[in-house]
């Protein structure tokens, strides 16, 4: 007997030149216990340390964490993946990091990470892409619709720069087209 | 483009298990997320269309078998690679060895040795390069090669030279090396002290004790249970007051030995306490 419902296990963002904005408004408007997790995949330069994880966690009581390799992922937490690494999940509880070679000239990648939340989450995977000036990602959405996840794309009209969610929302048949000001409420209802 | 899924993970298994018993080589503690975008990758880039015809070729032709281990690994790797770290070896750690009348590095997991040359710039500059050893070791003989050649892409000078001036290096980094039209060959004084071997971290034990082991982005491709046993190689291979240096998001934190490591400053360097 298969059941309808379905239960987010994963909600994970990727994001890159104009997504930071977005994020940092939904961080501000998440309610305050969420029952998944919430990685972030956002492209900057290579050596950035911590500093997104520092300005992050300014805007939210939940904890942010930067990732390290062979990190336990756990409910209620947001997730930065490190600049210059890829992200892939093992299982459902941990996180491996990959220094690989760059995918759509990226590392972090968001089709590397997207992919593997597909074969990992299936069903129970929220995948978003944000404003972005690449095409990385698209292809990773495909993956999570056909396991059957969850695709969320920013509204092309609102991003600052659309060249990424317009490419989504032309190849992938989408779930919901999310605006910079809803997307905390669409997370806060799953 | 993402590497096709063309290998299941059942699938992945037999091939671990054949590569291991034909050849030696065991990857059965690899991460298995990294691992099976490896064998995808390899379908991709030596066309193959289906898992049969890869494992009938890694079956029957062992010169092949040379080819899967060396794109099977990951070999991607850079001089001066987080410049901080290399600052932190500059002015944190090298004072500490340059106490020592021979100072022994390893650097495991070499790759094609551009952390090792990296290492010998840096004890150049400290003077300590006359009394000092590098060992470099990886499980492929193919990227050792690269690596005592000592000649490498000219169009990654200028990374490497921004590298090197943010990790505290003085000097005009082109006088290390001599270009080419499209490579660059480093002078050969700094692989006077660089000793290079195959060593394969899953399977052959300690064989020297060091001051100061180097293992950046190779503990990740590991399953914990794996990094825990490598961890306690290096344990046995390190002496009293020694460091350990891993990667930028690498850790001990998860190992049992971490009790007996102090973390140097915010940086990815661990010292050894001096007990027993």
């Amino acid at each position: 007997m298969e059941t309808k419902e379905t239960n987010t296990e994963l909600v994970v963002i990727g994001g890159s030149a104009g997504s930071l904005q977005v994020i940092l408004g939904m961080l501000k408007k998440l309610k305050a216990k969420l029952s998944f997790p919430i990685v972030l995949v956002v492209h900057r330069k290579a050596y950035s340390n911590n500093i997104l994880q520092t300005l992050l966690q300014q805007f939210i009581a939940i904890e942010v964490v930067e990732i390290d390799d062979k990190t336990e992922i756990q409910n209620n937490k947001v997730y930065v993946v490190p600049a210059d690494y890829h992200l892939l999940f093992e299982n459902k509880k941990l996180m491996s990091l990959d220094f690989s070679e760059k995918m759509n000239y990226s590392r972090p990648s968001i089709d590397v990470t997207f992919k593997s939340a597909a074969e990992i989450y299936g069903k129970n995977v929220v995948g978003v892409l944000l404003s972005g000036a690449n095409a990385d990602g698209v292809e990773g959405l495909s993956y999570i619709k056909k396991n059957k996840g969850q695709v969320w794309i920013q509204d092309p009209e609102t991003a600052e720069v659309d060249y990424m969610p317009r490419h989504a929302v032309q190849e992938i048949a989408y779930d919901q087209l999310i605006k910079p000001d809803n997307l905390a409420d669409f997370i806060n209802q799953l | 483009m993402l590497e096709p899924s063309i290998v299941k993970d059942e699938e992945v298994e037999y091939l671990i298990k054949d590569v291991h018993e034909m050849y030696g080589y065991d990857f059965s503690e690899y991460s298995r997320a990294s691992f099976k975008r490896r064998v995808n990758r390899i379908c991709l880039i030596d066309r193959f269309t289906s898992f049969a015809e890869l494992r009938y070729t890694i079956i029957n032709d062992p010169e092949y078998l040379k080819r899967f281990v060396e794109e099977i690994t990951v070999n991607v790797t850079e001089m001066f690679r987080d410049p901080h770290f290399f600052k932190a070896l500059r002015e944190n750690i090298l004072p500490q060895l340059g106490t020592y009348p021979l100072i022994r590095i390893w650097v495991a997991g070499c790759s094609t040795g551009e952390e090792a040359y990296s290492m010998a710039i840096l004890l150049k500059e400290a003077n300590l390069y006359h009394k000092s050893l590098i060992y470099g070791t990886d499980l492929n003989p193919s990227v050792l090669e690269t690596a005592r050649a000592g000649v490498f892409p000219l169009q990654q000078m200028k990374l490497y030279s921004e590298n090197y001036m943010l990790s505290g290096g003085k000097k005009d980094f082109s006088d290390y090396y001599t270009a080419n039209y499209d490579s660059v060959k480093f002078d050969k004084s700094l692989k006077e002290k660089l000793i290079l071997s195959t060593h394969n971290l899953v399977s052959d034990s300690s064989f020297n004790s060091f001051q100061l082991i180097i293992c950046r982005n190779v503990l990740i491709y590991f399953d914990r249970e794996l990094q825990e046993r490598v961890f306690k190689l290096f344990d046995n291979s390190l002496e009293n007051l020694g460091y350990l240096a891993l990667g930028a998001k690498e850790t001990i934190r998860f190992s049992k030995l971490d009790k007996n490591y102090h973390q140097v400053e915010d940086q990815r360097i661990w010292k050894k306490a001096e007990h027993m």
